[in-house]
């Protein structure tokens, strides 16, 4: 049986949800942020998943002036259906003037003959503030990979700041080859978009032995790092993200 | 000069357009030791053929095809990470438009050249050259297609020693996928008027853009890129 589930997540000002709203493996739970003005919801998928065939949506609004960060409480296993369908999870971000929003979800991980299509879509203000973490694990312990399509399109005041689309596994022509992956088996990305801090570019930085921290055409910095599972990842991402965020914002703008 | 001619000319590795102080990230590639034979050159090209030349193939399409340079160039930069890389295709993008206005003169690339001092993306460029020559989208999709593995195939025969021949029969091989990539960004920049520059594909490849930015700190370098 294939799921079809929605979740949709409204932050306002002073750290309300005017909406908070999920179900099955979407479900939400509202968590203790740390600082005052801000909202925190963390995904509790109900069951594992997706399988093959399922369809998810997250769409997740922070008003101007709000903030929010969102967390899941576990990493999210893609398994294959029973038909070797492809399963779906689209997620929209919307971020407004003046709003923040940390969006740190756990990895998905992609368990081998599993088929999912994700794609992220995030859509800022010109004065908004984005944190966005995301981590892929290539199969399991000692498993292959299964098929992994992601796409990640940023947008800021209407105009593409960050459009990456990584296609892996079976089937996806030259991805474990040095051009692409190269035998890792873990990739994750840190993007911060801070428009009052980053009027100047970061400096290119290479923080690892495949790992690149580099200005985006725009107000932002992008680490896009490499790894070979993903513990390994997660290490180095949290590094590089501390130093990417240390100063950043944590107050919403008042509009 | 008839069309066909045309476009040979502007896939040949010696227009005079800069393409052969770059090895599309095949030098950086056989630096970290993962391409050190015939069998990585394909998997690399063919990676790099699905990646950054589908990106390139469609970008191409769709300024052949008459689409705003000014927005492709923007969704051109999203599509490029890396300052290294951008700045790269720019730099690129500036010596083709000084060969290609020299070797089709057309008034459109003449303004294109003024408005954008800086330069544009090279594939960006390509697909305009290509309309100024009286090709088509799929013409310039092909040559963009083209040009991101002739370029590191070439280069691997420098860096490598490798036989010319081994090269040349796996550019052979690729034949098929390089149509698969034409077409698929030649139905992408179909879709630019309605949906926008969005519709265009954005399959990146890490490596690339890691390894571009090491190499870019790095002295000794054979190729700039």
């Amino acid at each position: 049986m294939t799921v079809t589930a929605r979740a949709r997540i409204t932050a306002a000002p002073g750290g309300r949800l005017p909406l908070l709203a999920g179900e099955g493996p979407l479900a939400l739970r509202r968590t203790r942020a740390r600082e005052p003005g801000w909202a925190q919801v963390t995904t509790v998928g109900a069951m594992s998943g997706p399988l093959g065939g399922d369809r998810l949506r997250l769409t997740v609004t922070v008003l101007p002036g709000a903030a929010l960060r969102v967390t899941s409480a576990a990493a999210m296993v893609a398994l294959p259906g029973r038909d070797g369908a492809q399963a779906r999870y689209d997620t929209v971000l919307t971020v407004g003037e003046g709003g923040v929003l940390h969006w740190l979800p756990e990895p998905v991980i992609s368990a081998a003959g599993s088929a999912l299509r994700m794609t992220t879509r995030v859509e800022l203000a010109a004065g908004a503030h984005l944190v966005l973490r995301e981590q892929l694990v290539l199969g399991r312990a000692d498993e292959p990979t299964g098929r992994l399509t992601t796409r990640l399109t940023v947008r800021r005041a209407g105009r593409p700041l960050l459009d990456q689309e990584l296609d892996i596994g079976p089937g996806a022509p030259g991805w474990d080859a040095g051009a692409v992956l190269g035998g890792h088996r873990a990739v994750g990305q840190v993007l911060v978009v801070d428009p009052e801090r980053m009027n100047e570019p970061v400096a290119v930085a290479l923080p690892g032995p495949a790992a690149v921290l580099a200005p985006l055409p725009g107000p932002g910095a992008l680490a896009t790092v490499l790894a070979p599972d993903g513990l390994a990842l997660s290490r180095q991402l949290t590094g590089i993200a501390e130093r990417m965020t240390s100063g950043a914002r944590r107050e919403p703008v008042a509009v | 000069m008839p069309a066909a001619a045309a476009l040979l000319l502007l896939a040949d590795g010696r227009f005079p357009a800069g393409a052969h102080a770059h090895s599309g990230g095949a030098e950086a590639a056989v630096h970290a030791g993962r391409l050190t034979g015939p069998a990585d050159l394909a998997a690399f090209c063919l990676g790099r053929l699905h990646t950054t030349g589908l990106v390139a193939a469609a970008l191409a399409a769709a300024a052949c095809a008459g689409h705003d340079p000014r927005r492709l160039d923007e969704a051109a930069d999203a599509r490029t990470p890396v300052p290294a890389l951008r700045d790269t295709a720019r730099r690129l993008g500036r010596q083709l438009l000084r060969a290609a206005r020299a070797t089709w003169p057309d008034p459109a690339l003449d303004a294109l050249a003024a408005r954008h001092p800086g330069g544009l993306h090279q594939p960006v460029v390509l697909g305009l050259a290509a309309r100024a020559a009286g090709l088509t989208p799929a013409d310039a999709a092909l040559a963009a297609a083209y040009e991101s593995v002739s370029g590191p195939a070439t280069a691997v025969v420098r860096l490598l020693g490798l036989d010319p021949f081994d090269a040349t029969a796996l550019l052979a091989r690729l034949a098929p996928d390089l149509d698969t990539v034409t077409r698929r960004a030649v139905t992408a920049a179909d879709a630019v008027p309605e949906q926008g520059t969005d519709a265009l594909p954005a399959a990146s490849a890490p490596l690339l853009d890691i390894a571009a930015e090491q190499h870019a700190a790095r002295s000794g370098r054979l190729f700039a890129s």
